[in-house]
């Protein structure tokens, strides 16, 4: 017998290698439903319409009745769970939109979750097939919050279009981890859990991108604003985009400044992480 | 001129966005920009609204704001 006989004992632990196996992660999802007692992290699903976000959302909690009802005043959440390596997610869908800066309802909605409800990520799903129209959400979930994961979806479509999406390079453009998926047919939903729970823990530090103001006379505005904001609200994590905002005439957002809500958008301290 | 102004099949470069506010907004995050090449589709049998193709997508847009959208025919 060799002397380097596998035995449990020596396979039993999980390896650093094991981290960035497919195999390894997909077993390690449980997929809980609508059971979201007890979580760990929130995950936010953002991105346009028929982008398969609620594909991405059925592939993740394993519901599958899932309908998003989010027009007019009677807003209800979609929300589902699941749970991967040890940690406990609760996972919402955000409605479908084209941006977070318009008047919609849903996109209100939408920009108030990622703003106020202090995801601990926000998945952007957009469509391979049409990536210039979709990254315009996507930098502007960037412009709120850096805990951000890319999940760029539809790539079998967009294969068959003669497109071929260079994912390393996106990730490297906007600074958070861009994951190629058709989750249709289950691929690349390892790699996203994986990207979601570093993200979520830290272990992966993103550096969103950000655009420059081109009009030195806003950015002058944006640069005597910004530190007013954040001495009002201490810890902000987005001072700069609400300034941005302000000097825009978002009446919501004033309105948010004007009675202290946006209070609730200044995160908490960050969760203890377990051994 | 402005995208109202275009024939069917016709094609033209965004050269100015007019509007203000949520409009303007809305048309910007359709992927109307300076620069933008957009193409006359389809019309509705009165005449109004156009179908215009963005950026791989057909948008419908009502005269008047056709209307606020200067550009430079191409062909």
């Amino acid at each position: 017998m060799s002397e380097h006989l596998i035995t449990p004992e020596a396979v039993g632990a999980p390896t650093a290698h094991c981290a960035s196996c497919p195999i390894y992660n997909s077993a390690q999802l449980v997929k809980l439903g609508i059971d979201i007692t007890g979580y760990d992290y929130v995950v936010a699903l953002a991105g346009n319409p028929n982008t398969g976000k609620s594909t991405v959302f059925n592939a993740l909690t394993g519901l599958r009745q899932h309908t998003g009802n989010w027009s007019g005043k009677t807003v209800s959440r979609a929300e589902g769970g699941f749970r991967f390596r040890e940690r406990r997610y609760k996972l919402l869908d955000l409605p479908g939109t084209y941006s977070l800066l318009s008047t919609s309802t849903d996109e209100e909605v939408a920009r108030d979750f990622i703003l106020f409800g202090r995801p601990d990520v926000t998945v952007v799903v957009v469509d391979a097939t049409r990536l210039e129209r979709n990254l315009n959400l996507a930098l502007q979930v960037l412009a709120i919050t850096e805990r951000v994961v890319v999940a760029l979806n539809l790539v079998d479509e967009a294969r068959r279009h003669g497109i071929e999406v260079d994912a390393r390079s996106l990730t490297r453009d906007l600074g958070v981890p861009v994951v190629p998926m058709a989750a249709r047919r289950g691929e690349g939903v390892p790699e996203l859990l994986a990207a979601v729970a570093d993200v979520a823990s830290g272990a992966y530090p993103t550096r969103p991108r950000r655009l420059p103001l081109r009009d030195p006379e806003i950015e002058r505005a944006v640069a005597a604003l910004t530190p007013q904001i954040e001495a009002a609200f201490p810890g902000l994590p987005n001072a700069r985009w609400v300034a941005l905002r302000l000097l825009d005439g978002d009446e919501s957002i004033a309105r948010a400044v004007a009675d202290g809500t946006l209070g609730a958008a200044v995160a908490p301290p960050p969760l203890p992480v377990a051994a | 001129m402005t995208l109202a102004d275009l024939p069917l099949g016709a094609r033209a470069q965004v050269l100015a966005l007019g509007g203000a506010g949520a409009e303007r907004r809305r048309l910007l995050d359709l992927g109307i920009l300076p620069g933008t090449v957009i193409s006359v589709e389809s019309r509705s049998p009165l005449g109004d609204p156009t179908a215009y193709r963005v950026r791989d997508t057909v948008i419908a847009l009502r005269r008047e704001q056709a209307a606020r959208i200067t550009v430079r025919s191409e062909i």
